[in-house]
C-alpha cells in the first residue's frame, strides 16, 4: 500500500509529552522507533490504564500515542548504550527528543556530534520553552506551559481561578507544532540532503492558539475577560452566550452575523415559531444586517431569555439533529459516549479496531486523521511491548550476532 | 536570509476564516506563494471582525483577519460571476497545491471539484478541510471552530468540577487540525516527488482533533469511562492549581509531581515540616488533602507577585509560572528572547505584532515578510505578471465586476 513517508525511520526518544509528535509521522509511514530505557519507558505507569489495571503494558496514554510505532530498549544514559545510538543515528532520518536542554549534550550526544555523524539527520526538540532564553531551564508541566503562554488567562470563570483544560492540551499543541517543523525540514532535506534541528517551544505553541486575543489587546487595547459560558471581547462591550443548558445537557450556540451567521439565526427563530416559542424581537429581526460589534445588552438578554427557554425544553439529541436538519451553527457538548456513538463518524467509517492479542480483544480507535484518495493512512499496529523489536532492529539495523546481544543484555544496556 | 524552504511552491488557496488560512499560512511563512482567492462580494468573515485599525470598521482594517494571513498573497475573484471560470483555470494551471474550507459541496456548486481540477492538472494535490469531512450525514452542517470545539469533547472537559462546562479561550479545534493539514500537504509533496502522483486529501477537522483526545475516547471504549473537568485539578499531581498573588486578578500556577518537588515546596514556602504533615506525606495523600494544601499555598502566593513567585519556586526547582494575559504575553523576557514576536506594517493597520512558528528552524527559519494582503490587493501582479494575462482582458474582467 502507498503511504506519503514510507521508508524513513525515526527515532523516538520522548517520555509522554512529546509521543504525539511521533505517532503522527508513524501514521504517515515512517517506521518509529521507541527507545525506552531497560525496563520501559517510565511513562508507562501514566493512568488511565486498561480495566484500571496499573502496569506498564496497560497505560491507555502509551497505548493512544504509541500506535504503529517499534519498541527497543536501550540505555544511553551509559557510554556502551551510547555509543549504540549513535550507530542507530546513521541509519534514521528523524530523532524526535524532549529532554531537557542540555541533557543530551552531557551524554556525548549532542547535536553537532549526531548531525557529524548523519549530516542529512533532522534533530525534533519540544521543550516547555525552547533551547535557549531565561526560561531555558524552568521546568514545567501543562499547566504551566498553559499560564504563561496566555490560555488560562482567558479561561474560566470570571471571579474563580483561571483554568486550564482537564486534558493537557499544551503537549498536544507542541508534539504536533513539532511534527510540523519535522515535516518542513523534511521537505528541506528532499531537496538539498542537508539536516537541521527543530526547536519547539511549548510556550510559544500556546500563544499562538489564542485566536483572537492578542491582536485585540495589540490594535485596541481590549483585554478579552474569562467569560465561563459566555464570550466576551466584543466591541460593544458585551458579553454573548455560548454554551447553553438543555433538558439533559448542553449545546454551543452563538448568534453571530455575516450572511452564513444571518442564515443560522433564522432557521433556529423559524424553529422556535413552530413550536409555538417565538420571540418578537428575535422574529423581527433584520438578521442580514445585524452587527455583532452593535448589538446591546439588551438585545443579549432578550435573545438569551428565549433561546435559553427553547433548548430547555429539547434534548442534546433532539437540538443536534435539528440543528443539522436546519442549518443551524449549533453543536452538542459532546462526551466521550455521545462522540463514540456519532452516527456520522459511525458512516464515514472512522472508528478503528486494533487487535490486542495481550488482553485477549480488539479496542477501538479514533481513525485516521485525513483520507486520501493516493496514499491513505494505515491504521498502526498496537502499541510495541517493551522491547518487543530488540532482536529485529539490533540485527537487521545494526547487523549484531548473538554473541553481541547478549553482551549488551549482560551489560545492561539493552 | 537564505533560501526559504518553499520557494518555488505555488499554492492556489480558496480557504477563509481560521482554520484554513492557518493551514496555508505556515507555507507561506516558510516561503511558498500562496494567493489567496477572496471576494469583496463575500468577504473572509474575520475581515468584518474586531479588533479594528481606531475600532473602526473596514474590510482591510482587521488584525484578527490579519493575524492569519501573513505572506499571501491576495486576489478578487467572483466565483459567482460566469466569467470566473477561465481566471481559475489559469489558477489551477499555474498552482501545485488547492486548498479550500467552504462547506462540502460549494465548490462542486461553482464546478470546482478535485475531479474538476485534475483534468486542468493531473497532478494537482488538493485539499478540503471542513469541519466534519466531506461525506457523511454531517457533512453538509454548517459550523465553526468556536462550537465545533464542543462537538469534539474540549469543552467538557474544560470547567469546575461543580458547574457546567466552559469554553476553552477561542476555538481550540482551528488550532489543532491545520497542523495536523500542513503536515498532510508536504507528505502528499513527498509522495508526488517520488511518484508523480497528486492526491486529493479529506481533513475533517473533528476527526483530526480527536487524535489528540485519542486517550480520552480509549478510556470509554475500554473501560467505560467518561474522563471529564475537574478544575485545575490533575489525577497525576498535587498541589496543582492556580494561586492567587498580589495584585488584581493575578496568578501563579503550581504543579507537584514528585516527592523531590514536594520537598522543594515545603522549603520554599518557609515550613519544611511540612513535609512531616501526614495530610501530606505521599502523593494519594495530598490528593487528599488538597483543599488544606491551597490553603498553604495561598498564603504565600498572595504575598508575591506572579513573577516573584514564579521565579521563587523555578529557582529551587517546582514547576510553576505565571498566569499572563496577553498585554503580559508582548512583554515576555521569553518570548522576546525566542523572538516569537515580529511588527510588520500594514498599508491599513499599521504596525501589528505577528507571530512567528513556535518551531525555530536553525538551518531555514521561517521569516515573516509581508503583512496580511488587502482585498485584491496583488491583482495586477498575479493576474498580469504571474499568469500573463494580456493588458485587455484584465481591463475588461474588472470592468464586468469579475475581479471583485
Amino acid at each position: 500500500m502507498n503511504s506519503m513517508l514510507g521508508g524513513y525511520g525515526a527515532l523516538d526518544l520522548t517520555d509522554w509529552r512529546g509521543w504525539l509528535c511521533g505517532r503522527v509521522l508513524a501514521d504517515m509511514g515512517v517506521e518509529v522507533t521507541k527507545v525506552e530505557p531497560p525496563g520501559g519507558d517510565p511513562d508507562r505507569m501514566r493512568e488511565p490504564f486498561y480495566h484500571g489495571e496499573a502496569q506498564p503494558e496497560k497505560s491507555l496514554w502509551w497505548w493512544a500515542y504509541n500506535q504503529g510505532k517499534k519498541s527497543i530498549t536501550l540505555d544511553i544514559e551509559i557510554p556502551t548504550g551510547a555509543e549504540v545510538l549513535r550507530s542507530l543515528v546513521k541509519k534514521t532520518d528523524f530523532f524526535i527528543e524532549n529532554f531537557p536542554p542540555g541533557h543530551l549534550d552531557a551524554l556525548g550526544l549532542g547535536h553537532a556530534t549526531l548531525q557529524s555523524l548523519n549530516p542529512s539527520l533532522i534533530w525534533v526538540s519540544i521543550t516547555p520553552f525552547g533551547q535557549d532564553g531565561p526560561y531555558r531551564d524552568y521546568r514545567a508541566t501543562d499547566i504551566v506551559t498553559m499560564a504563561l503562554g496566555g490560555f488560562m488567562s482567558v479561561t474560566g470563570e470570571p471571579g474563580r481561578a483561571p483554568l486550564r483544560l482537564s486534558f493537557p492540551v499544551s503537549h498536544s499543541l507542541a508534539s504536533l507544532q513539532a511534527a510540523l517543523g519535522a515535516m518542513v525540514a523534511f521537505h528541506h532535506r528532499q531537496a538539498t540532503e542537508e539536516g537541521q534541528f527543530v526547536d519547539t517551544s511549548a510556550q510559544e505553541s500556546v500563544a499562538t492558539a489564542l485566536l483572537n486575543a492578542l491582536p485585540m489587546w495589540d490594535i485596541n487595547r481590549v483585554m478579552i475577560e474569562r467569560s465561563g459560558r459566555f464570550r466576551s471581547g466584543l466591541s460593544s462591550g458585551v458579553k454573548q452566550r455560548q454554551m447553553w443548558a438543555c433538558k439533559d445537557g448542553e449545546v454551543a450556540f452563538m448568534v453571530l452575523g455575516g450572511l452564513g451567521g444571518a442564515q443560522s439565526n433564522r432557521a433556529l427563530v423559524k424553529w422556535m415559531e413552530a413550536e409555538g416559542m417565538g420571540n418578537n424581537m428575535l422574529s423581527s429581526m433584520e438578521w442580514d444586517q445585524f452587527d455583532m460589534a452593535t448589538a446591546s445588552r439588551e438585545f443579549h438578554s432578550q435573545a438569551e431569555e428565549a433561546i435559553g427557554r427553547f433548548f430547555m425544553a429539547h434534548t442534546k439529541q433532539e437540538l443536534h439533529q435539528g440543528a443539522v436538519d436546519r442549518g443551524i451553527w449549533l453543536q452538542p457538548v459532546s462526551i466521550p459516549k455521545d462522540i463514540a456513538e456519532s452516527a456520522h463518524l459511525a458512516a464515514r467509517d472512522f472508528w478503528a479496531k486494533v487487535p490486542h492479542p495481550e488482553v485477549g480483544e480488539d479496542i477501538i480507535y479514533p481513525g485516521p486523521f485525513f483520507k486520501s484518495t493516493a496514499t491513505p493512512i494505515q491504521v498502526g499496529h498496537r502499541a510495541p511491548l517493551v522491547g518487543e523489536h530488540n532482536q529485529e532492529v539490533y540485527r537487521e539495523v545494526l547487523g549484531l550476532g548473538d554473541g553481541d546481544l547478549e553482551d549488551l543484555k549482560q551489560k545492561g544496556v539493552i | 536570509m537564505g533560501r526559504l524552504v518553499f520557494e518555488g511552491l505555488k499554492v492556489l488557496d480558496f480557504t477563509w476564516v481560521a482554520a484554513g488560512p492557518i493551514l496555508t499560512q505556515s507555507l507561506a511563512d516558510h516561503g511558498a506563494m500562496v494567493v489567496r482567492v477572496e471576494s469583496a462580494t463575500r468577504p473572509d468573515i474575520l475581515r468584518m471582525a474586531p479588533p479594528y485599525k481606531d475600532k473602526k470598521a473596514g474590510i482591510d482594517r482587521s488584525g484578527y483577519f490579519a493575524r492569519f494571513n501573513t505572506d499571501k498573497y491576495g486576489v478578487s475573484l467572483n466565483l459567482n460571476h460566469p466569467r470566473a471560470g477561465s481566471v481559475i483555470r489559469r489558477l489551477v494551471d499555474w498552482c501545485d497545491v488547492a486548498v479550500e474550507n467552504f462547506t462540502p459541496g460549494s465548490l462542486k456548486h461553482w464546478g470546482w471539484d478535485y475531479e474538476e481540477l485534475r483534468k486542468l492538472k493531473p497532478d494537482i494535490i488538493m485539499l478540503s478541510t471542513s469541519n466534519q469531512g466531506q461525506t457523511g450525514p454531517h457533512s453538509h452542517h454548517p459550523g465553526h471552530g468556536g462550537i465545533l470545539t464542543s462537538l469534539a469533547g474540549f469543552s467538557q472537559l474544560t470547567g469546575w468540577e461543580d458547574q457546567e462546562a466552559c469554553q476553552p479561550f477561542g476555538a481550540l479545534t482551528d488550532f489543532i487540525t491545520p497542523l495536523l493539514g500542513t503536515i498532510a500537504l508536504i507528505g502528499a509533496l513527498e509522495f508526488r516527488r517520488r511518484t508523480g502522483e497528486g492526491q486529493y486529501l479529506d481533513l475533517s477537522q473533528y476527526e483530526s482533533s480527536l487524535l489528540t483526545l485519542t486517550p480520552v475516547m480509549l478510556d470509554w471504549f475500554a473501560n467505560g469511562h467518561q474522563a471529564t473537568r475537574m478544575g485545575n485539578r490533575s489525577p497525576h499531581a498535587a498541589p496543582h492549581g492556580a494561586y492567587p498573588c498580589q495584585g488584581e486578578d493575578k496568578w501563579c500556577v503550581v504543579a507537584v509531581e514528585s516527592e523531590q518537588e514536594w520537598l522543594a515546596l515545603c522549603r520554599a514556602l518557609g515550613q519544611p515540616f511540612l513535609t512531616d504533615d501526614p495530610r501530606f506525606t505521599s502523593l494519594d495523600k495530598r490528593m487528599q488533602n488538597q483543599d488544606a494544601l491551597d490553603l498553604i499555598i495561598t498564603d504565600w502566593t498572595s504575598q508575591r507577585t506572579p513573577q516573584e513567585a514564579m521565579d521563587i519556586l523555578q529557582k529551587i526547582g517546582v514547576p510553576a509560572g505565571a498566569v499572563q494575559d496577553p498585554a503580559e504575553m508582548l512583554e515576555d523576557i521569553q518570548l522576546k528572547h525566542r523572538r516569537h514576536f515580529k511588527v510588520l506594517e500594514h498599508p491599513e493597520i499599521g504596525p501589528q505584532h505577528y507571530e512567528n512558528p513556535p518551531f525555530h528552524l536553525s538551518r531555514t527559519p521561517a521569516e515573516l515578510r509581508m503583512p496580511s494582503p488587502c482585498v485584491g490587493q496583488h491583482n495586477e501582479y498575479i493576474y498580469r505578471e504571474v499568469l500573463g494575462m494580456p493588458d485587455e482582458e484584465f481591463v475588461e474582467l474588472l470592468v464586468d465586476g469579475v475581479l471583485v
